[in-house]
């Protein structure tokens, strides 16, 4: 089994829940989270003083899925969440130990 | 006739008191602007801050403001310091007609007045934010609304030597807002900034307010209420020369409003390249500001343009006080100070009375009075009790210093 973290712009969210939906994808998780990577902050104006915003909002979508759809996840997440522009965020692939349905303690792939 | 002349006091009288009841509702105006430009941290104070200094302003103006200002007094500048008030109008005395007979009731006007006083002390609340001790505030709210407004407003309303002089001033620029802002730059100057407001090199740090919704929300408040705090101060409504004044108030007021808004966003974008929210809702405060001085006199052309100038002022005002590191969080010295005066010397432009020596005297006076006032009783509570929370209270936020309680509690437990 792998685990997906993709940090991804706020507002390719609904896409990429649609294009992991269409290849099979069960469940995903979303987080609200602050970054930066090379698009660093932008600046705004309050009352005619800049200031800098150094942390962007982004969206986390984490996806436990079995090890066998792992590129097909990484290409639907990459095919919908990319504008071609700066901040378009990242994918992290990790392995995942185990998992387990809490209502009724089935484990593994089955749990998934 | 009789009947005629017993509904026109009743009209009269009803309509102070709704005019009151509209400048009355200023104080919600004046909570939502201030809490909506301040950080959300500080949110809860700045609330109680706002309805305790209204409840304040009422007691002090009902014991010793009201009499100060409005008594008869043997002197042009020592008022009458008495307590309360007289009787209500006899039938007998408002029958009589005539220019002396009163046309509407005495616990009418003095609904009407005392409001006024709570806008002035609203003033100071607003540039204060973030980091004044909360019962220092109130103190001097004491002081404010029992003695220093009233003194002054004696002086002009209450028949005094500006009054004599030939000062003008139909709703209170200078009597209301100037001496409001007076008293806050007086404030602002003992207190000191806001931590991280300013950088050593003398840069500005913007500290963002937590809620745009509600400074507009606040902002329009203000703008409603103001057509009691302009078209109230005409006194009287029940003949058709009045009843056209009043209108032409409304009609002014308004157009005053609309012109602040248009140039201070006009202002800010050409100065920053961002069209500017809060400059914008401070630039129609700054159009009713300046129009109320003399909302009557002028066409609505002119009040638009009364107001504009007001809305430019502002703008170059906040950034100015900003450059002298008088820290404002919600432009309020600007708005009804430095735009204040902008009113009391256009009243010059419209009022055939009005003359500059005149009003830059009223000017003058009034804001010597009560800024120097305001500065030896602030110093005087920063000696006793201080006035200025910790740094570490100030990080926090005063809601949790002063107020023990968050106005958005999170993560709280029942348990």
């Amino acid at each position: 089994m792998k685990l997906i973290s993709a940090i991804i712009k706020p507002f390719k969210l609904d896409d990429v829940r649609e294009a992991l939906s269409e290849i099979g994808v069960q469940g995903i998780t979303a987080t609200e989270v602050k970054g930066f990577g090379r698009q660093k902050g932008h600046t705004e104006l309050y009352r005619g003083a800049e200031y800098v915003v150094d942390f962007l909002p982004k969206v986390k979508v984490e996806i436990a899925v079995a090890a066998d759809l792992t590129d097909r996840v990484v290409e639907a997440i990459t095919k919908a969440a990319q504008t071609g522009k700066i901040g378009d965020g990242k994918i992290f692939v990790f392995d995942l130990e185990q998992s387990i349905r809490i209502r009724t303690g089935e484990t593994g792939v089955d749990a998934l | 006739m009789d009947a005629v002349k017993e509904l026109a006091y009743a009209m009269d009288t009803f309509y102070f008191l709704v005019s009151g009841v509209l400048v009355m509702w200023m104080a919600a105006g004046f909570a939502m602007l201030e809490a909506g430009m301040v950080r959300a941290k500080n949110t809860a104070e700045i609330l109680i801050k706002n309805v305790s200094l209204f409840a304040i302003a009422c007691i002090m103006y009902m014991l010793v403001g009201y009499s100060i200002m409005y008594g008869s007094s043997d002197s042009s500048i020592i008022p009458n310091f008495g307590f309360l008030f007289g009787p209500d109008n006899a039938k007998d005395a408002v029958l009589a007609g005539g220019d002396d007979a009163p046309y509407y009731s005495v616990m009418s006007d003095f609904f009407f007045q005392v409001v006024f006083v709570a806008t002035a002390m609203s003033i100071v609340s607003g540039a204060v934010a973030e980091r004044m001790k909360l019962w220092s505030f109130l103190a001097f709210a004491v002081v404010m609304t029992g003695f220093i407004y009233p003194i002054q407003g004696y002086w002009k309303w209450g028949g005094g030597f500006l009054d004599q002089l030939g000062f003008q001033d139909f709703a209170g620029s200078g009597v209301v807002h100037m001496c409001g802002a007076a008293a806050a730059l007086a404030a602002v100057i003992v207190l000191g900034a806001r931590k991280g407001k300013y950088n050593a090199d003398g840069s500005v740090n913007a500290i963002p307010g937590a809620n745009m919704p509600l400074a507009t929300l606040g902002t329009f408040i203000l703008w409603m209420g103001w057509f009691g705090f302009n078209g109230g101060s005409e006194l009287k409504l029940s003949d058709i020369g009045e009843a056209n004044a009043v209108a032409a108030i409304f009609v002014n007021t308004n157009m005053a409003a609309a012109g602040g808004v248009i140039a201070a966003m006009i202002t800010a974008r050409l100065l920053f390249g961002k069209t500017d929210l809060t400059m914008a809702l401070n630039g129609a405060l700054a159009g009713l500001v300046a129009i109320t001085a003399e909302p009557l006199a002028p066409t609505p052309i002119l009040a638009t343009f009364v107001g504009a100038i007001g809305g430019v002022i502002v703008v170059f005002s906040i950034l100015g006080l900003d450059k002298l590191k008088l820290d404002d969080p919600v432009g309020a010295i600007s708005v009804h100070g430095i735009v204040g005066m902008w009113g009391l010397i256009a009243v010059t432009f419209s009022n055939a009375d009005a003359t500059i020596v005149a009003q830059l005297t009223g000017l003058v006076t009034i804001f010597a009075w009560t800024f120097l006032v305001s500065l030896v009783v602030w110093f005087a509570l920063k000696a006793i009790m201080g006035v200025r929370v910790t740094e570490e209270e100030e990080y926090n936020g005063v809601d949790l210093s002063e107020c023990g309680l968050e106005a958005y509690p999170e993560f709280t437990s029942t348990k």
